[in-house]
């Protein structure tokens, strides 16, 4: 087990301030810090990126592909939450 | 979660649907154990040229002839190593570890590309494996990033990203060269020819003797066959060996109107399966360094497991 290479994580990078974090791949590390300068070197070496989040694999939760309808249905009913579905009299704007 | 339980092949369908669809498989959608299989095997092997691929350039980088082609090549092979392990983890998605491809690449059982085992023995051939080598693998590369895996896809379209630079720089060198004094094009020739049949066969076997082809075409893990992919690889790599004043090493090389393409010889594929089968020119060195570098590392990775279990038990205290 000495031979290991390390677990896995998760790379979330920030390509510009203000923009969100977006999954970028994985990478290979024993430790926190081994984490994010792994993630640079692999990820960032184009400047890709303004901040980074490396994430242990095995802490995200993920929903599974089979519950694609189940799981997410209950808001393809509420069609009410969309603005198209109210209507406002001709020659309104700025709404 | 799992209320609805499908049988096998009502799962079939649904998986064959969605590539219909041109929807990429993930990681955690149900497919076929033979579509993992052939993933696995072909993501592994890839990801293992991309690591054997560092030793022929890395070869040169003490030698490079000036400090911008030094800082150049550094960067190459750099990247080739980064490549290496996005394929790494693209594999590892569909359930093989990390470990086992290591394992598998250091006793033999997985395969990394041909081309890796031919020396490199001047200058020029930085410039040829860049042009030729490089210029090859970007051809299948840019069919990949519409393979059906997603995570494999989406390391393709990373990878061809970065590629682009490589093959530029490769064909400088030659083009620097080839426009040099007469030992200079010499090289250049030289590297050309030696390099212009290894980079034919990166595309793999005949289409007629290609017996996984199909079966990749049909679950769109391949998106072109073999023989399609050379042949737009010669189309186009024509005309640039000859801007630079080179010849192609291949008398049969001649345009044909009919087919909008080059004729061009017969590949030697005695010499190919020589090397396959583990007998080329550096096949033994190649697995011999990697073994080397991994054992040598090993005390690295020892220290960083002790590191990291005891800042573990630090924060536990």
């Amino acid at each position: 087990m000495n031979d290991s290479q390390g677990i896995l994580w998760e790379v979330f990078i920030q390509s510009k301030p203000g923009q969100p974090h977006k999954h970028a791949g994985s990478v290979h590390a024993h430790d926190n810090e081994m984490a994010l300068q792994n993630a640079r070197d692999l990820y960032c070496r184009r400047s890709e990126g303004t901040n980074l989040w490396v994430v242990p694999a095995s802490a995200i939760v993920a929903s599974s592909p089979e519950d694609i309808g189940p799981f997410f249905e209950t808001s393809n009913d509420k069609v009410y939450r969309h603005p198209t579905f109210y209507s406002v009299p001709e020659g309104i704007t700025h709404m | 979660m799992n209320s609805l339980k499908l049988d096998e092949n009502q799962l079939i369908e649904n998986f064959e649907a969605k590539l219909a669809k041109n929807e990429m498989i993930e990681p955690k959608d149900w497919m076929p154990d033979q579509y993992r299989k052939h993933l696995i095997r072909q993501i592994s092997q890839h990801a293992h040229s991309e690591i054997i691929g560092m030793q022929p350039e890395g070869n040169w980088i003490t030698r490079a002839p000036s400090m911008r082609r030094k800082m150049v090549l550094l960067a190459k092979v750099q990247d080739e190593a980064g490549h290496g392990l996005y394929l790494y983890s693209a594999a590892e998605s569909m359930g093989i570890s990390r470990e086992e491809m290591l394992d598998q690449l250091h006793t033999g059982a997985a395969k990394y590309s041909s081309i890796f085992n031919y020396p490199t023995l001047t200058w020029a051939d930085m410039g040829a494996i860049g042009w030729l080598v490089d210029g090859a693998a970007i051809m299948n590369q840019v069919m990949l990033q519409r393979t059906s895996y997603g995570p494999y896809a989406r390391a393709m379209v990373r990878i061809c990203k970065e590629e682009s630079f490589h093959q530029r720089q490769g064909y400088e060198i030659m083009n620097v060269l080839a426009s040099g004094s007469a030992e200079q094009k010499e090289m250049a020739q030289d590297a050309l020819n030696r390099w212009w049949w290894p980079s034919l066969m990166m595309f793999g076997p005949r289409d007629e003797e290609s017996p996984n082809s199909a079966q990749a075409i049909k679950w769109k893990i391949k998106r072109e066959t073999n023989d399609q992919l050379r042949q737009r690889f010669v189309n186009q790599t024509v005309s640039q060996v000859e801007k630079i004043g080179l010849v192609v090493p291949d008398k049969a090389i001649k345009w044909n109107e009919a087919k909008n393409g080059y004729d061009f010889g017969e590949i030697n594929w005695d010499e190919f399966w020589t090397v396959v089968k583990g007998n080329g020119p550096c096949n033994k060195a190649r697995i011999a360094a990697k073994i080397k570098s991994h054992e040598e590392g090993a005390w690295v990775r020892e220290a960083a497991n002790a590191h990291a279990e005891k800042n573990n038990k630090t924060k536990a205290a």
